[in-house]
């Protein structure tokens, strides 16, 4: 079989999962500064996926697609050092304040533009909003069929690709034609780690915006090395209806954003003395808390 | 037109419990915006399903019953859903956050530009003024949800796109009989209307379903570790105290992410919503992630090293200091004074 051509969908998500006490700002509003920003675990879960289908069909191609700010080239590059082939960074101010079916659609028109490809992966969910609603919504708006909850991709043929689902109590195998969007869960294999040749090979990519910040010290070697150039795509370079893009393109508003107050009951603090437990578990089983 | 929906979720030929829930959500939505409330059932064999439905409130029942339609595919059940809400125009659709309502209702949402939110916590009615704009919207659907790993609580609201939809996870709405005789009507889609050739490319080749070993939801009392456990062997013994008062042992998911306890075992609003009568944290800070999805406890007893975390003050009784002494010594003195 000839090689596949892969879009890997990934986003550079805040870290949420170690959220230190300075993470929220007094007004209630989160600190971004306060959180690293991390490639989306379930996104390496499908680069690991897109990596694992080009090990099989030599030929094969792996392009990341990521849609955010300047920094978010960063995780091209990670992707770059594990083994994909290149990657596009889709950014542009008209793209702030999307939800998830703007930014679906920005996406889209992204990959439209790129043309050429025989399946889109993606992590089934991003950490910061939890929603699982992009690739479902990037595969409607490419017309596409999609596997969401995948964990292994089983057999690829000439025109379809078998795919192992994992649900909530149970798998399933599913048959699926190509060109589709499938979405990879967290329980699927793991991300192979950075490779030292791809490392030394992208060490200095960088997007033109990159290049051009004058405050780092940088040498531009582009024009005898390409692949160091990181595609930047922006509103003018992909063909889109700027109506459906960003905050206006979004259906859903966030009304507000709250700090949680808990109902605070008054607790019975206790220590970890021989007498507080015995005290403790004595009350459980009289009060028939326990049996 | 300007109903509420429920899209109903087939699990074993019976519907599923998160649908009932969301019916039980729904006629109360139902009643306060004083339109109807409707369900839509696809599958196959699906004789007399409505009457399962009618007892949550429903006044109609879509059903579209098709041996093609007798295991989930998205793009089927899509074109149905699709379809129904540009004819019948509701004002609200709602589905469960499972495997098929994440699947199935961003396609759809995508296909109507309708907006959605997933994994709600609450749903309530309330009027929006948009300042800028002039405008004043009146009984939208507030979509409550903790946001941001469960950091912060954001409610959305979609002013003018319709429906506005939402996924719900099973057990954070409670399920009630609306009234054991209330009738509905019962409309019957005629499938081929609404489905075409190219929507069945997707082959389901095999299906293995095995019921949870695990069932947290429905324990009466859960011992959670939270990261503060520390270890995959430490919480073993956890598991040793849940074994002894007859509990399940649960999992935050910070705990889960670092490998201590499996996905299933994941309590809070991307796990479980569990409503125990005891339930132990020991070593969980409280995100309101968690929190949502744990709060109902009849009792909690709070076991961490730091006094000021905040699931200590919805505890009920708060012990500072290491899991490794504590949970030893709550074994210890249980089996002493349950002799």
């Amino acid at each position: 079989m000839k090689g596949l051509k892969i879009i890997v969908l990934a986003k550079q998500v805040p870290d949420t999962r170690n959220v230190g006490k300075d993470a929220m700002k007094a007004d209630g509003t989160v600190n971004r500064a306060a959180l690293p920003a991390i490639f989306n675990p379930e996104d390496l879960n499908a680069l690991e996926q897109a990596l694992q289908l080009k090990d099989k069909f030599p030929g094969s191609s792996v392009s990341l697609l990521t849609m955010g700010p300047g920094r978010a080239a960063e995780i091209i590059r990670e992707g770059l050092y594990r083994g994909a082939d290149n990657g596009y960074l889709l950014t542009d101010r008209a793209f702030a304040g999307a939800d998830t079916l703007a930014t679906s659609y920005a996406l889209s028109c992204a990959i439209k533009k790129i043309k050429d490809y025989d399946v889109i992966i993606a992590g089934r969910q991003a950490i910061d909003g939890d929603t699982a609603q992009v690739g479902p919504q990037v595969a409607e708006k490419l017309g596409l069929p999609q596997v969401t909850y995948a964990e292994d991709v089983l057999e690829t043929k000439k025109k379809s690709i078998v795919i192992k689902r994992r649900l909530e109590n149970g798998v399933e195998t599913v048959e699926c034609p190509l060109p589709c969007v499938i979405t990879v869960n967290a329980s699927a294999a793991e991300c192979r780690p950075r490779n030292a040749k791809a490392l030394m090979k992208f060490k200095h990519a960088r997007t033109a915006t990159e290049r051009q910040d004058a405050s780092e010290d940088y040498i531009d070697m582009t024009s005898e090395r390409p692949y160091l150039d990181l595609p930047e795509l922006s509103v003018n370079d992909i063909e889109v209806d700027v109506a459906q893009l960003g905050l206006s393109g979004s259906p859903t508003k966030v009304k507000k954003i709250e700090n949680v107050v808990f109902q605070a009951k008054e607790s019975k603090v206790l220590t970890p003395s021989d007498n507080d437990m015995d005290e403790l578990m004595k009350e459980l089983i009289s009060n028939h808390t326990l049996g | 037109m300007n109903n509420i929906f429920v899209i109903c979720e087939i699990e074993n030929g019976q519907v599923a419990d998160v649908s009932l829930e969301l019916m039980t959500k729904g006629r109360s939505l139902a009643d306060e915006l004083k339109c109807k409330l409707e369900a839509l059932v696809i599958g196959h064999n699906l004789k007399d399903i409505e009457k399962d439905i009618y007892p949550f409130g429903a006044d109609k029942v879509w059903v579209a019953d098709d041996p093609r339609l007798e295991v989930y595919t998205t793009l089927p059940y899509n074109s149905i859903a699709v379809k129904l809400f540009q004819e019948e125009k509701p004002q609200i659709a709602l589905l469960g956050a499972t495997t098929f309502g994440r699947d199935l209702g961003p396609r759809v949402s995508s296909q109507l530009i309708s907006g959605l939110t997933a994994d709600c916590t609450s749903l309530e009615i309330g009027d929006h003024e948009d300042k800028r704009a002039g405008k004043k919207y009146e009984n939208l659907l507030y979509q409550i949800r903790p946001a941001f790993g469960g950091n912060i609580v954001a409610t959305i609201i979609n002013p003018d796109n319709r429906p506005q939809m939402a996924t719900v996870r099973e057990g954070v709405m409670k399920k009630e009989v609306y009234n054991p005789n209330h009738k509905g009507e019962l409309v019957k889609i005629d499938v081929d209307k609404y489905v075409s050739k190219e929507d069945f490319v997707v082959k389901v080749i095999e299906r293995h379903i095995e019921s949870s070993k695990v069932n947290i939801k429905n324990s009466s009392i859960i011992v959670a570790g939270g990261y503060g456990v520390g270890s995959k062997e430490n919480f073993n013994l956890l598991s040793e105290l849940a074994h002894l008062i007859s509990g399940e042992v649960g999992a935050s998911r910070a705990a889960v992410d670092a490998g201590f306890a499996d996905h299933d075992r994941q309590i809070g609003q991307t796990g479980v919503t569990v409503r125990p009568k005891l339930y132990i944290a020991c070593g969980i800070s409280g995100q309101v992630q968690h929190i949502a999805g744990m709060q109902e406890s009849s009792m909690i007893i709070s076991i961490n090293n730091d006094p000021e975390a905040p699931i200590n003050k919805i505890a009920d009784y708060v012990i500072t200091g290491d899991i490794e002494e504590i949970v030893p010594k709550m074994i210890k003195y249980y089996k002493k004074n349950s002799k």
